[in-house]
């Protein structure tokens, strides 16, 4: 079997009065990748989710070299050799990344032949162009890793037509080109057809050979890469002339007394073993400080640390007071943050758009009165936000997971910035955004600063760092392993300092 | 555990076909139980129509009927908002029965030093002390679980089983009253601080207190932020944490008052029927909460009328006895197969939910 054209027509798919899909038609040629663009909200995961059999379109079919099919679930697609990478993880973190391979298989025999399978991985992995640890389990992989053992999962599941949604989120961009030149190579092969869900225009530039806009569920443009400009994808995207250069505030100098300081933190991983060793750090007023480094390094406890969600040993104080990260101390010393995977780690799936707003503050007037809560607040409250930073839902009452990556991000956004913040720990900030509201988060988090908060921005995006903050932390094995202001930095340096060298 | 899932977060407005299907479903589940129940006496030669007339008749049939019924339903209730709150925070906890006995023999033994006193003050320190000691024992699954890391699932069970031994243990030992030949049990308390009936009805002031915390627990739940709050550690404790709540303190105080819910239902028993802690308290209505809880979907409101309609079937158990000869049983069979066929319903439900999201 070699890569398949895939055909979808004329897909419609409503989720209540919600129109996502209007009527969408997209050929993937056989051999190519096509990219999907979109604002947040705009149907891109809900086109694939058609394609894996996870949705069921209300109207419109598929056809897969010419024939068409019904595909009722995941399953169907996998007949077809139809797999998706989604946007969160899916592999099981007790696991090996071998044993997490072999069983995913959608038939899977009685009796496992173990070696002979584990043959067939080998013979798989054999051809990679990057490493992946296959007798490590899932759990100690850092976050790129883990996307990559998933996309080494549906190459050895045969799959023809690989889907990718936001695959590179989590990957540096050095990982990111080996990843996607991999996929690139195999379509140029014809092994494989490959679609790619990105936010990112220099990704779809350079692996994508159709693309694809939709706009409120609609397609509105669509054509090969090399025949669109960037600005025609964007005016396409947003539906209007892209107003050149946003204008971020300009910056001023920090302010001199001290905000963070952490002094000496050590704390342990989910595995027992120490994740962030000795830290020291310390940030100032209408300062912006920057954690650079590749994702697994300490990074994600840091920030856990941060919010009171690890115990730790050493000092953490905050404007002088120390922090361990209560209810009282966060509203009193103004403690808010975005911690990465907002759906998981920020909203609970559970309650409403509306109450996972209300998360900061339900305890307080005017949401709540001695201890009676005041429900038209919280509704309230939460349709101001919801305006305000424009989060596109299903409706106040809608749950979480009904919204969009993207609108989850600007409701977590809405939330905790809306706040009086003072320190602001923000961990891969833009993750999953369009464009537009990354901008529109960058000019949020800049006002903060200006406005005296300290902000502690955690990013795998050098690029992204260098251009928002005032000074950078290398982050390596859990240690601060290089200090530089980002006027004076220099990207291959802090290259080095991530991938842990100790450069001279 | 799929049923958890199952607690509502009412004021978030769920789409109105997820809330009918809430309600549509237990009573599926009832419906369904009984054709299987109809079909088990039609086993024993019995016409199933006989049958659930005289669970009618025996349950809710007469006003005798009825203060039989209501008197079970008041343990019912309570042990059913023992399991219902800490569903709240995400525990599923079955261990009732044992904090009921030992709330019961807090409950028998704390008054009886003091004889003579005014009836009121004793009546609420039998009902507190039950509650404390029901709170405490409920606790320890609680504190197990969040420094240890202990399933409270089990651990409760497990627990309720080492409370049923200790409340052996000591009725029959330490705190016996020698004059209790053939069923061991503590010195009676004075009978002056029984808890009064309540006019009209016939059935012991326990009731009204059931009532009055079933209230007080769906207004907590659902209007304050007490409530929120608990909902925010049940949906997700590291979400939780982020946002500053003291997780490990909510979760063993929302058990503490569930345990002490259970408790207040044993001293009820001692204090409106028994008269003395004794082996009579262990009938199961522990389990017997379980079962109600979940029909209701952890709904304090929901959880009165199962406890009503539960309550009735148990009352109706020795009128089947009696005129069917029926074995004793049969009546657990019967709940045993709701249990069955909620839980199912439960399961199917999850996965209209997850279809009706495709
Ligand atoms: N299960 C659901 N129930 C109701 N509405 C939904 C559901 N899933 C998605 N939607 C709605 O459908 C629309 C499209 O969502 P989709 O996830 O496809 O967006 P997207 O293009 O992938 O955006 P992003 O870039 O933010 O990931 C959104 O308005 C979203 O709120
Ligand atoms: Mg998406």
């Amino acid at each position: 079997m070699t890569a398949p054209q895939v055909e979808l027509k004329n897909m419609t798919k409503r989720f209540g009065a919600n129109l996502a899909l209007n009527n969408v038609s997209l050929l993937i040629r056989s051999g190519t990748v096509h990219a999907l663009l979109g604002e947040n909200g705009a149907g891109k995961s809900t086109l694939v989710k058609c394609l894996v059999g996870f949705y069921h379109p209300d109207d419109g079919h598929i056809q897969v070299d010419g024939r068409e099919h019904r595909l009722n679930s995941p399953k169907d697609a996998d007949a077809l050799g139809i797999g998706m990478v989604y946007q969160h993880f899916t592999l099981v973190p007790s696991m090996t990344v071998a044993q997490n391979l072999v069983v995913s298989g959608a038939r899977l025999p009685a009796y496992i032949n173990w070696q002979s399978e584990l043959k067939r991985l080998a013979e798989v992995t054999k051809k990679l162009p990057f490493h992946v640890p296959l007798d490590v389990r899932v759990s100690q992989l850092s976050a790129g890793e883990k996307q990559k053992a998933e996309i080494v999962k549906q190459l050895y599941l045969g799959r023809k037509l690989l889907i990718l949604d936001e695959p590179t989120s989590v990957l540096t961009p050095a990982e990111a080109d080996e990843v996607l030149g991999y996929v690139r190579s195999l379509t140029r092969a014809g092994e494989l057809s490959a679609v790619l869900i990105s936010h990112k225009f220099h990704e779809v530039r350079r692996y994508a050979d159709d693309v694809t806009v939709l706009r409120r569920g609609a397609s509105v443009r669509t054509g090969a890469v090399a025949n669109l400009s960037d600005d025609a994808l964007a005016e396409a995207m947003i539906g209007e002339p892209v107003s050149k250069a946003v204008q971020h505030a300009p910056k001023l100098p920090p302010k001199s007394n001290i905000v963070l300081s952490m002094k000496q933190v050590s704390v342990n991983g989910d595995n027992g073993l120490p994740a962030v060793k000795d830290l020291s750090l310390e940030v100032r007023e209408g300062e912006i400080v920057g954690i650079a480094g590749v994702s697994g390094n300490g990074q994600l406890e840091l920030v856990e640390t941060l919010m009171g969600q690890r115990d730790r040993s050493g000092a953490i104080a905050v404007s002088g007071v120390a922090f361990n990260g209560t209810r009282r101390e966060i509203a009193r010393l103004g403690v808010y943050g975005l911690p990465q995977e907002p759906l998981k780690n920020a909203c609970i799936d559970r309650m409403s758009l509306a109450e996972n707003l209300a998360l900061r503050n339900f305890d307080r007037a005017p949401l709540c009165r001695g201890i009676a809560m005041n429900y038209g607040a919280l509704t309230e409250q939460a349709a101001k936000l919801v305006k305000q930073f424009r989060v596109k839902a299903p409706g106040l009452t809608a749950s979480m997971s009904a919204l969009s990556g993207g609108n989850v991000q600007r409701a977590v956004l809405a939330r905790e910035l809306t706040q009086n913040v003072r320190l602001l720990i923000a961990s891969n900030p833009t993750f999953g955004l369009d464009f537009v509201a990354c901008e529109e988060t960058y000019r949020r988090i800049v006002e903060a600063r200006n406005g005296g908060a300290a902000v502690l921005l955690i990013s795998e995006d050098l690029d992204e760092l260098l251009g928002l903050v005032d000074r950078i932390l290398v982050m390596s094995a859990g240690r601060i392993v290089h200090e530089v202001s980002a006027d004076g930095a220099d990207k291959r340096v802090i290259g080095k300092y991530m991938a842990g060298m100790k450069a001279a | 555990m799929s049923s958890i899932s199952g607690v509502e977060s009412v004021p978030s407005g769920q789409p109105r076909t997820a809330a009918q299907l809430s309600v549509a479903l237990p009573v599926l589940a009832v419906l369904l139980a009984s054709a299987v129940f109809a079909a088990f006496v039609a086993l024993y030669g019995q016409n199933p129509f006989t049958v659930f007339g005289l669970i009618v008749q025996g349950g809710f049939g007469s006003s005798f009927a009825w203060q039989d019924t209501l008197s079970r339903a008041a343990p019912l209730i309570l042990v059913g908002l023992a399991v219902a709150i800490p569903a709240q925070a995400g525990l599923v906890i079955i261990g009732g029965e044992g904090a009921l006995v030992l709330g019961g023999l807090a409950g028998a033994v704390v008054t009886l030093p003091f004889a003579g006193a005014h009836a009121f003050p004793m009546q609420v320190t039998m009902l507190a002390a039950g509650a404390l000691a029901g709170g405490l024992w409920f606790g320890l699954a609680a504190v197990l679980r969040q420094y240890r890391g202990v399933n409270e699932t089990i651990s409760s069970l497990l627990l309720s089983y080492i409370g049923i031994a200790i409340f052996h243990h000591l009725t029959e030992g330490l705190l016996r009253d020698p004059a209790s030949l053939d069923k061991p049990s503590t010195h009676p308390i004075d009978p002056s601080y029984m808890l009064p009936m309540l006019p009209g009805v016939g059935v012991h002031a326990g009731l009204a207190v059931s009532l009055a915390l079933a209230i007080i627990a769906h207004v907590v739940l659902r209007y304050t932020r007490w409530g929120f709050g608990l909902r925010v550690v049940g949906g997700s404790a590291r979400v939780a944490r982020m946002v500053g709540l003291a997780v490990n303190r909510w979760v063993i105080g929302a058990t503490f008052v569930a345990g002490g819910m259970a408790g207040v239902a044993g001293a009820i028993e001692v204090a409106a029927v028994q008269g003395t802690a004794n082996s009579s308290l262990i009938v199961g209505y522990g389990y017997s909460g379980i079962l109600v809880a979940f029909l209701a979907r952890h709904q304090p409101l929901a959880i009165v009328a199962v406890a009503l309609l539960i309550g009735g079937m148990q009352a109706s158990a020795s009128l089947l006895q009696r005129r069917l000869e029926l074995p004793d049983a049969t009546m657990l069979v019967f709940q045993g197969l709701i249990f069955v066929c909620v839980l199912v319903a439960d399961a199917i439900a999850q996965q209209l939910r997850e279809n009706t999201r495709r």
